[in-house]
């Protein structure tokens, strides 16, 4: 029997080594794995390379875990919040390693990842500042960048419900970088708010199948939502 | 009068015709959706919201749905999901018609500046920008025509590290509509009221071509 789900946070992240680069789901507060974060925390793994969309906000998840001396790199497309004080500070004090990749090329450098491409070109940051150091080159007439595939040791994400194959639904703009960081690391942490019996999922609504999912964790986010539709 | 922050977006819902696929940024950019009512348009949200209504009235929102500005939203009829990856190859493949941005500075050969103030910007946040400015059909810059400080933002070459090379097509400032031809630069669409050409040109840091 197929069973993904496991029964407490620190086994979700039980393994996890130092030096791993973690991919962390999530755009702002939607679809963030906050309580895998907290884990990460407690569990102790140091020299971590994190790749996000932001740079954390005020000192609580990602930002808690910076200002700990956990994460070496952050690679990122938006390290501004409304509350950028831990990296700032980090940053200015030359603590951290700073990766700035447009957000497009984040999410199709981590899914080449998933798929098996090592490395493809894109037209975005052509002739910019962020095309120092990358290899150039044309195709009819047109300047690309080569950017290379972003896998990661361990991806940690969220999902709305799951069941224990790890087939994953997503709620609202909730998926955002959680199904393409599910397919690029080598193991898959997802944090659900609702396990359901195996079947129940719609298939035509599962995102991201189990395949791609190591261990699910059922976590209690402090109340449910009442969506447009029931109210 | 120089046209407010909202006239200007109200004069760029003008020209976006029914049917296309739009994204906006930022600041300016979002009040255009408030501006084209009675058309059917598509605002596409980087973070994979195909299809965004207006602001959600009290005590109806969802704090599972929000876009790029991290706002909450709601949805409109039609509207759908995509993850990240998707969301970012239908801006770079060209599928969006059109992308509204602020800008620090634009040139008259159609390059942006608008994520970075200088080369060595202590954490320079570019999120998705690049992306748009390279895989959109066309983009559009909306913004104050000078900075604060009396600055023009329209320059022969922008000073601040690029966003986009040769992407933007048109302009709309508080004094003017402004297209970027190839070749030919900046040409005048028309005049916000009560704006002479000649005030326009002295607030300007390139040529303004005139018909």
């Amino acid at each position: 029997m197929i069973n993904k789900i496991v029964q407490s946070v620190a086994e979700a992240l039980a393994g996890v080594k130092d030096g791993s680069t973690v991919l962390i789901g999530g755009f702002g507060s939607v679809g963030q794995p906050d309580v895998l974060i907290e884990g990460l925390i407690e569990q102790g793994a140091k020299d971590l390379v994190a790749v996000l969309n932001n740079a954390g906000v005020g000192r609580i998840g990602v930002a808690r875990l910076m200002e700990l001396g956990r994460v070496r790199k952050i690679i990122c497309s938006f390290p501004r919040s409304s509350d950028p004080v831990v990296f700032e500070t980090l940053y200015r004090e030359g603590r951290i390693e700073l990766e700035i990749t447009p957000q497009g090329t984040l999410a199709e450098r981590i899914r080449a990842a998933g798929a098996g491409i090592p490395a493809f070109y894109t037209a975005t940051a052509a002739g910019t500042l962020l095309e120092r150091g990358k290899e150039v080159r044309e195709f009819d007439g047109k300047r690309y960048v080569m950017e290379r595939a972003l896998p990661g040791d361990v991806a940690l994400i969220e999902a709305w419900e799951a069941d224990r194959w790890g087939n994953l639904v997503y709620r609202g703009s909730g998926a955002n970088f959680n199904p393409v960081m599910a397919m690029a690391a080598t193991l898959t942490v997802a944090q659900v708010q609702h396990i359901r019996e195996l079947g129940a999922l719609h298939p035509h609504m599962i995102m991201t199948p189990g395949v791609y999912v190591n261990r699910v964790v059922q976590v209690d986010r402090g109340g449910d939502w009442v969506t447009p539709e029931q109210a | 009068m120089p046209f407010t922050r909202d006239q200007m977006a109200a004069r760029l819902a003008t020209d976006v015709p029914e049917g296309w696929c739009v994204n906006l940024g930022i600041g300016i950019p979002t009040l255009v959706a408030n501006h084209v009512q009675g058309k059917e348009v598509i605002f596409q949200s980087e973070n994979g919201v195909i299809g965004m209504g207006p602001a959600p009235a009290k005590g109806h929102e969802d704090p599972w749905l929000i876009n790029a500005g991290k706002q909450l939203v709601t949805l409109a009829k039609g509207a759908s999901f995509v993850g990240h990856a998707d969301s970012f190859a239908m801006i770079r493949g060209g599928h969006i018609d059109l992308c509204v941005l602020g800008a620090f500075e634009v040139a008259e050969n159609g390059d942006l500046a608008n994520w970075a103030t200088s080369e060595n910007d202590t954490a320079p946040a570019v999120g998705g920008a690049m992306d748009l400015a390279a895989g959109a059909k066309r983009l559009w810059v909306v913004m104050e025509h000078t900075t604060k400080d009396g600055r023009p933002k329209l320059v022969e070459r922008c000073g601040y590290p690029l966003t986009g090379l040769a992407c933007v097509r048109r302009v709309y400032t508080n004094l003017a509509v402004i297209d970027v031809l190839p070749e030919k630069g900046f040409m005048l669409v028309d005049l916000a009221p009560g704006v002479t050409l000649d005030e326009l040109r002295a607030k300007s840091g390139a040529a303004i071509h005139a018909n």
